[in-house]
């Protein structure tokens, strides 16, 4: 797994590097618990400010046994899932028609530019207002986080594709499903698949706020549960089960770019 | 005009091609007209900006003429390969995949495909570089396959745009051996883009010179050196008599 946090931001065509060094990555985390146990005894903390983590991973055992934790991260997985799909679905579409007409570009442009001044977090209140506390409000929050990112790198990725490459597919009389098939998809593959990658991202942030702001199930509504009943190790479980879900999601994006990117060239630092 | 010798494959009368934009026009090419037979080798010559490219696009279908047309003999299943300056290939596909593409284009079957390209890869000496990633091959190599992909789908017409323009000189040299012996046992139609002389008294049956913009037809030369041609022939009398009236042509 690329834990680089620089890497899941940069708009990289590039595969993440390949993982080197996981001893290094497991001695520092074992030296945060170590740092986090000393501290939550040392100071004498109560639980419900700083648990230590052998209450966390009890609390862990717990709602892991009696149900609770997997019913919510199925129900939060699923409306990123879905958001992610719809929202790419979108961000294709348009994106691809953005990229091959500029009428269509300076059409529906400002409406763009509008869409990304709003901050998707400050409206999550209303969409919950109208869409009600169900899961359609998280999926459509979800989508809207994830449509731009994955817009921006359509069009770039479509953009790029060279026009010796489109000559050589017209001299052979390809026709434009073809030219679609077999020049624009694969070209432009790994540069959607960085916006892939925040896009998965940002779809748990997506989700997580829709359910901060209004829900009946989800890790965010876990956390917001537990939080009111003092239930500070219960917060850390949920917490630490969404960083699980981000670093998974971007995971597979990361197996995806391995399995269609294996012609790139594998970055040798 | 007096009608050419027995049907020619492509027959190209008074083309022009103009490129207008804000500045004005450009007039890349004028009253371009010529004729090639079948299985001949065709040679254009002329200095760079002539429109020689321009030329080649057109007759490829990329780009429309100004005026002028051009007819292809039997042309309702007009077959084109061609080749660029640069090998053009696509990097998610091996060597293999490559050339097979004109093919999958056409919907031929994959089996049958690949055992085509793989024909192709032994007419170009690519043996054992089937799985190769376009980024791992020498110039000369990636070229080798933009011919393999050009002549896998049998076209009856080859359009080579300096196709060796960009590599060194003694690959480029061995490559027009390879070309022409793969000339003789394929027998196509070519018509090749070129400014170098050697290049063109080597390899073509016909050289024909294009001026300085607009680019025009100012001389239709026969080469009759005898095949398969040598080193040598390139140090002999014959040969210096016709590179001189290349050269003066070109000015
Ligand atoms: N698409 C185009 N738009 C405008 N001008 C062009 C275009 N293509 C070629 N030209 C111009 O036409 C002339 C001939 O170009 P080209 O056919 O590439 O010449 P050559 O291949 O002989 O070097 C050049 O001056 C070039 O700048
Ligand atoms: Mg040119």
């Amino acid at each position: 797994m690329d834990l680089n946090p620089f890497r899941r931001f940069a708009l990289s065509s590039r595969p993440p590097e390949r993982r080197r060094s996981h001893w290094t990555v497991l001695i520092s985390l074992g030296l945060a618990l170590l740092a986090w146990e000393g501290t939550a005894h040392l100071a004498g903390l109560p639980a419900f400010i700083l648990p230590a983590p052998a209450e966390v991973a009890a609390r862990f055992v717990k709602s892991l046994s009696d149900g609770t934790l997997l019913r919510h991260t199925a129900a939060t997985l699923l409306e990123i899932v879905l958001g992610l799909l719809v929202g790419t679905l979108f961000a294709i579409v348009i994106g691809y028609l953005i990229a091959k007409s500029r009428r269509f570009e300076r059409l529906i442009a400002p409406y763009l530019v509008a869409t990304q001044a709003i901050p998707i977090v400050a409206i999550a209140p209303l969409i919950v207002i109208w869409f009600g506390p169900g899961m359609f409000s998280k999926v459509l929050i979800c989508s809207l986080i994830v449509f731009f990112p994955v817009l921006i790198n359509t069009v770039v990725g479509v953009r790029a594709v060279p026009r010796s490459l489109h000559d050589l597919m017209r001299s052979l009389r390809a026709t434009r499903l073809q030219i679609l098939r077999y020049l624009e998809i694969p070209a432009a593959l790994p540069i959607f698949l960085g916006g892939l990658r925040i896009g998965a991202t940002l779809a748990v942030i997506g989700a997580v706020v829709g359910e901060l702001v209004g829900s009946k199930q989800g890790l965010g509504f876990l956390i917001n549960a537990a939080r009111g009943q003092y239930d500070t190790a219960l917060v850390f479980v949920a917490v630490f089960t969404l960083i699980t879900l981000a670093i998974t999601l971007y995971g597979v994006v990361a197996v995806l770019e391995a399995k269609f990117l294996k012609w790139q060239e594998t970055p040798h630092p | 005009m007096p009608a050419s010798p027995p049907t020619p494959i492509l027959l190209v009368e008074t083309l022009s091609a103009v490129f207008s934009d804000e500045n004005g026009d450009l007039h890349a090419l004028q009253d371009v007209t010529f004729s090639i037979q079948p299985q001949e080798f065709v040679c254009l010559l002329g200095p760079s900006g002539s429109g020689k490219s321009t030329l080649l696009r057109i007759l490829a279908g990329l780009l429309p003429p100004t005026a002028g047309k051009f007819t292809f003999a039997g042309s309702n299943h007009l077959r084109i390969g061609m080749v660029f300056q640069q090998a053009n290939l696509m990097p998610w596909r091996n060597v293999l995949e490559n050339i097979m593409l004109p093919l999958e284009l056409q919907g031929v079957l994959p089996d049958q495909a690949r055992r085509r390209a793989q024909e192709m890869i032994e007419l170009v000496n690519l043996q054992g570089f089937e799985n190769a990633w376009p980024r791992d091959l020498s110039g000369g190599m990636a070229q080798r396959v933009a011919l393999a992909r050009a002549l896998v789908h049998d076209p009856n017409l080859l359009l080579l745009d300096e196709p060796f323009g960009s590599l060194d000189a003694l690959t480029r040299e061995r490559m027009w051996t390879e070309l022409s012996s793969i000339w003789q046992k394929r027998r196509k139609t070519v018509l090749m883009v070129t400014h170098s002389i050697s290049e063109a008294l080597f390899l073509a049956d016909r050289v024909l010179v294009l001026t300085q913009r607009p680019g025009h037809i100012c001389l239709d030369l026969k080469v009759d050196l005898p095949r398969p041609r040598t080193d040598d022939m390139r140090y002999s009398p014959h040969f210096g008599r016709l590179a001189r009236k290349l050269k003066d042509a070109i000015g």
